[in-house]
């Protein structure tokens, strides 16, 4: 059996989970990345996206918005500002991440007029929850 | 004397007093307990944040490029105060004092001719601070029709004031809210959250890991700032929550025991009337009956 590392996944309201897993996918700003034992210390940012949790038990998938992910070669933590098991995401929860994310590109393009890269960020930001909802087989209206 | 039956009533009525105050009581303690468990399942979430910023920051926060929400801006002429307190009364001091510790920091930088403007959550906070202070109220949160705090109730805080800070409108805020001791103290606190300030890192093996950074050091402190903005307000949210309710709890113990108290010397006195009618009776029956 693979080597395991500790893994915890918080939100700011509560501990998700707090296991030994195999490897971890984590949704990175700059792409998805698999973290397992031993792996070098790294810090990154999330973008909205699915976190792949493979450990003795399992699969375990959560939707992960915003935050970070802290790795070290003996523990690995997500720190995501909300956190939902995939079981138990819903059309409304992506209909309402998506209409966050499009009412923000419409601020942004209204705000930043001649400062491309705000728009870009949230243009990025609603193909990201976009993404997921299609990751998950529940389509954005 | 007051005759027997308006001491009857007065009993009764400070009777009622009594179970509505034990019933807060009860009530408070079991908030009290959900907004400590509340609190302490955030912990986590705060403590592993801070750490990981408080190291990002140390790291950059020297360079000219570091970003003003860590920096500041250079001056600090006007501050923002953002005062939460409680939607409801009835819990001893709670709102007095943080208003109060609001009141005086607003005296201390007038007088050092600050700009001050206040930002106010939690109706009693704003109720207090109108009269005096009216004048500077930029913005009030309400948050009486939120049953339970989350992070989304920071977030929307969050957002409200780093779009005043982005927009230029302040250049020191600091949350004034209570922090959670025990059931019998809460300490009002202050805390300046923007430009954020961070113990600085303990020399443990946390300062010594040298990370890989994706996408880069100062991507993720631009990143990381707004949302650490969010957490600590978030943070102080939670701990007023339980300190309200903490401060509600005792005030309403305080409470039934006076109601108590007052019982007893109210059923005395009821007590001591009751028998000197009687014996007025007596007497007048005792020498009607020596008079024939």
């Amino acid at each position: 059996m693979a080597e395991t590392v500790q893994f915890d996944l918080v939100s700011p309201e509560r501990r998700l989970a707090s296991l030994l897993v195999e490897q971890v996918q984590i949704p990175g700003a700059d792409g998805d990345m698999v973290a397992m034992a031993g792996h070098a210390p790294t810090i990154t940012t999330l973008r909205p996206g699915v976190l792949r949790i493979e450990g003795p038990d399992g699969l375990a998938e959560y939707v992960v918005t915003g935050g970070f992910a802290e790795i070290t070669a003996t523990s690995i933590s997500v720190l995501a500002e909300s956190a939902i098991a995939r079981a138990d995401v819903t059309q409304a929860h992506i209909d309402g991440m998506v209409k966050a994310a499009a009412d923000a590109l419409e601020n942004a393009k209204t705000t930043f007029k001649n400062e491309p890269g705000p728009v870009d960020d949230a243009a990025k930001l609603l193909a990201d929850m976009v993404a997921v909802g299609d990751h998950i087989g529940l389509t954005a209206r | 004397m007051p005759n027997l039956k308006d001491l009857k009533n007065r009993i009764a009525s400070v009777k009622n007093t009594r179970k509505i105050t034990k019933a807060m009581q009860m009530v408070s303690a079991a908030k009290l307990r959900r907004a400590q468990e509340a609190a302490e399942a955030s912990r986590p979430y705060t403590e592993r944040f801070n750490a990981v910023l408080g190291g990002l920051a140390a790291g950059v926060g020297g360079s000219d490029s570091a970003p003003k929400l860590l920096s500041g801006t250079g001056g600090d002429q006007t501050h923002l105060l953002v005062v939460m307190t409680a939607e409801r009364g009835l819990c001893g001091g709670f709102n007095a004092n943080i208003s109060k510790l609001a009141k005086a920091r607003v005296a201390e930088l007038q007088a050092k001719g600050k700009t001050v403007k206040i930002l106010t959550v939690g109706k009693k906070g704003r109720d207090s601070l109108k009269r005096e202070l009216g004048q500077l109220f930029v913005g009030h949160v309400d948050l009486s029709e939120v049953k339970r705090l989350g992070y989304v109730d920071a977030q929307s805080i969050a957002k409200d004031v780093l779009a005043r800070f982005d927009a230029g409108e302040f250049d020191v805020a600091t949350i004034f809210y209570a922090k959670f001791v025990n059931v019998v103290s809460q300490i009002p606190t202050a805390q300046q959250i923007i430009p954020a300030s961070f113990d600085a890192p303990e020399g443990g093996e946390g300062a010594t890991t040298l990370y890989d950074y994706e996408p880069d050091e100062e991507a993720i402190l631009a990143d990381l700032l707004p949302r650490g903005v969010a957490t600590q307000i978030f943070a102080a949210l939670l701990e007023n929550a339980a300190s309200e309710q903490g401060a509600r709890m005792s005030a309403m113990d305080n409470a039934t025991r006076n109601a108590g108290e007052m019982i007893d010397k109210l059923t005395i006195e009821y007590n001591r009337s009751r028998q000197a009618v009687i014996t007025n009776e007596l007497i007048e029956i005792i020498s009607g009956a020596e008079a024939l």
